[in-house]
């Protein structure tokens, strides 16, 4: 995994709360069975639309997504995550994220930053309203190593992150690696627990 | 033992806990992982490039559910090269690693959410997961059951075990009486309804009270799958008599001396008077109408004897767009009411209403009666099993004398990945779990009900109260038992 540890970018706006991961990826792609390529297939039906947020030129290359809370409910579909990394966005912002998403994105070395709601309006207006030909249009810079940030226009906050969550993200780590340090407690565990019959699966095939 | 008060979620996920790492997550024993074709083949791959195996093959179980056809013959040779692709991988890591899988020709085959429960392999007391939201079901059995993402199968696959930070717990009691015609859909449905699509992120839910307590074992599977569509980490119900008697003499239940050992821990698996939740919302059942879903977010429903909102409920600028965007894609006038809205298909299946209490209560709504000439209606048995058992008890010849169509079991329109998809426009009636924009194909519309609702809007052509439904003959399961 990349780790994630600053990031200066254009804002990416996507002014609608509840965005599910049907829409960020629709089923028909979930076929495959590649890890990647699929930055084609993100927000497929929505960028349908020519006035959809992502194809307006004034965002191309942003590589910060802000959107309305409860960003990435419904369907546990990691492709979500793929498709948003495929295509370049490296962290989200918005009021709120959903359980299983949130883990998918930091499986992928994707921030992703929760602020006020008000504040996130804020940015996704500016972004929205920015002059694109003055001091190179707007930005925004995220730092995870002091979990601020800032924006070209006077805006600055810091946020807050579970902290085995940033030191994943900071150092790129696989945490497969993460819980095999717990191998011998896991060994002992597995023992113990295997004698309670009622919890495994399939008692009268069992070994 | 500690004596202080602990509830259902505290006492398993004390059982599970394999280490404890300060200022980590706990690391969390578990005991079956669910496997399907979709989430998984990145996963084994991964396993593969990584030189690991899999810890506990004998913890694993696979089926194919979501790509399936449902027309007996195109489930020999599957025509959509991708997902036969998908399943040939899924074919081929189970037999590498291990793993026992259920394929489509088999008579274990069907939707991962149905199967577990009907073979006996979800227990109480358990750790579950899949990758797969509704994962969540499985927590009607007393089970902290949840869903994951395609890096955790593979954490699962190599670990037999996940790093988890402890969930909140919010406790939902549902008390007094249901009325005929009301069911467990439409609680769940008026829960969402009430608390919103994020109304219990972070959180395992406990469902509790007389209204739960009085659910039959496939009605608590429904409450439980729609966990997710509030947000829920994981839903839960304390397992009781109903849940004993629904496992005695599955087939990987425990029997003889081991079926009573085990009873004995799963009566401890309660949640202890006095134990403290961190939410409470209290539900009168006696308050709960048939729901139907108007929008394009599970949270969007109202009781059929209402109407299509007028303003929106979020008043947020996000909320007032998304309320906006809702109404035009589902082609719907603010103020409408719900039974003169027309359909033009109905669904009775999914891993939230497939099972065979949901296609006896539709048959007997529609047993006798004809659907109507505007709408072509199917039903998907949710295993080979409930669509077996359907068979003996005649139910499918009432489906098809009244026009539907019998199919095979799989995932099919819920979420249709195989070829069972809604044309654009198309309004559906149906009785799956979700009614995001294109769920059901590319501009397809999705509304949200019961079996029973399904099955009364497939004879009517509109959304009817299935409480005023004129029931005229009994379907043919009467005459067998």
């Amino acid at each position: 995994m990349r780790p994630f540890r600053k990031l200066t970018s254009a804002v990416q706006p996507l002014h609608r709360a509840n965005v599910d991961t049907d829409q960020i990826i629709p089923k028909q792609f979930l076929k495959r069975i590649e890890r990647t390529g699929y930055e084609d297939f993100l927000f497929f039906d929505w960028r349908k639309a020519v006035d959809f947020e992502l194809n307006d030129p004034r965002y191309k290359g942003a590589q910060i997504l802000v959107a309305g809370k409860n960003f990435g409910c419904g369907s546990s579909r990691e492709h979500a995550a793929w498709a948003l990394h495929d295509y370049g966005f490296r962290c989200v912002i918005a009021p709120s994220f959903a359980d299983i998403f949130h883990s998918n994105a930091g499986k992928n070395g994707i921030l992703l930053v929760t602020l006020p709601e008000e504040q996130v309006e804020a940015i996704m207006l500016k972004a929205e309203t920015a002059n694109p030909d003055a001091d190179g249009g707007y930005k925004l810079s995220v730092s995870l190593e002091d979990n601020m940030i800032h924006d070209n226009n006077g805006f600055s906050t810091s946020f807050a992150i579970d902290s085995f969550r940033r030191y994943c993200l900071l150092e790129g780590l696989d945490d497969i690696g993460l819980t095999l340090r717990h191998e011998a407690l896991l060994d002992s565990f597995e023992q113990k627990h295997d004698d309670a019959f009622w919890f495994t699966p399939k008692p009268h095939v069992a070994a | 033992m500690s004596s202080k008060p602990r509830t259902v979620f505290e006492k398993v996920w004390d059982t599970h806990l394999v280490a404890a790492p300060e200022g980590e997550p706990a690391i969390v024993y578990i005991d079956l992982h669910l496997i399907h074709e979709v989430t998984s083949p990145q996963a084994f791959e991964g396993l593969r490039l990584a030189g690991r195996g899999v810890r506990r093959p004998d913890r694993c179980v696979a089926t194919v559910d979501h790509n399936v056809p449902t027309i007996k013959d195109h489930r020999l040779v599957i025509a959509d090269q991708i997902a036969a692709k998908q399943i040939h991988t899924l074919r081929h890591n189970c037999k590498e690693f291990g793993i026992e899988l259920y394929d489509v020709h088999s008579a274990e085959q069907g939707i991962v959410h149905v199967i577990g429960p009907e073979l006996g392999i979800t227990k109480p007391g358990m750790t579950i997961v899949c990758g797969d939201s509704h994962t969540s079901t499985h927590g009607a059995f007393g089970a902290l059951a949840f869903g994951i993402g395609t890096s955790e199968v593979e954490h699962v696959l190599a670990t037999q075990a996940l790093p988890q930070s402890r969930p909140k717990t919010f406790r939902i009691s549902v008390d007094g009486e249901l009325s005929p015609g009301v069911t467990a859909k439409d609680i769940v449905l008026a829960i969402i309804g009430q608390i919103g699509t994020d109304g219990a992120t972070g959180c395992v839910i406990e469902y509790a009270g007389s209204a739960i307590r009085a659910l039959s074992m496939e009605g608590r599977m429904t409450v439980c799958n729609m966990s997710i569509e509030a947000g829920a980490r994981a839903g839960m119900i304390a397992p009781d008599e109903t849940t004993f008697a629904y496992l005695k003499g599955r087939r990987f239940s425990p029997e003889g001396v081991g079926w009573d050992e085990a009873v004995e821990q799963w009566k401890n698996l309660v949640t202890d008077e006095g134990a403290a939740f961190d939410r409470e919302l209290h539900i009168k059942a006696e308050d709960i109408a048939p729901q139907v879903s108007w929008g394009t977010s599970p949270g969007m429903v109202v009781p059929v004897t209402g109407t299509v909102p007028v303003i929106a409920p979020d008043d947020s600028e996000s909320g007032r767009r998304g309320f906006e965007r809702a109404l035009t894609y589902m082609a719907l006038q603010p103020g409408v009411p719900i039974t003169d809205i027309r359909i033009d298909r109905v669904f009775i299946g999914s891993c939230t209403n497939s099972r065979i209490e949901d296609l006896r209560a539709a048959a007997k709504v529609v047993a006798g009666h004809h659907v109507h000439r505007n709408v072509s209606a199917m039903v998907v048995p949710g295993s080979q099993a409930v669509k077996a058992q359907a068979e003996r008890e005649g139910l499918d010849r009432v489906f098809v004398e009244a026009g539907f169509e019998w199919r095979e079991p799989g995932c099919s329109m819920c979420l249709g990945m195989n070829p069972d998809i809604l044309s654009p426009g198309e309004r559906c009636a149906s009785t799956s779990n979700r009614n995001f924009e294109g769920r059901q194909g590319a501009g397809a519309l999705t509304h949200l009900v019961s079996p029973q609702m399904a099955a009364a809007a497939a004879v009517a052509g509109h959304f009817v109260d299935v409480r005023e439904w004129t029931y005229k003959e009994e379907p043919g399961y009467a005459a067998v038992s």
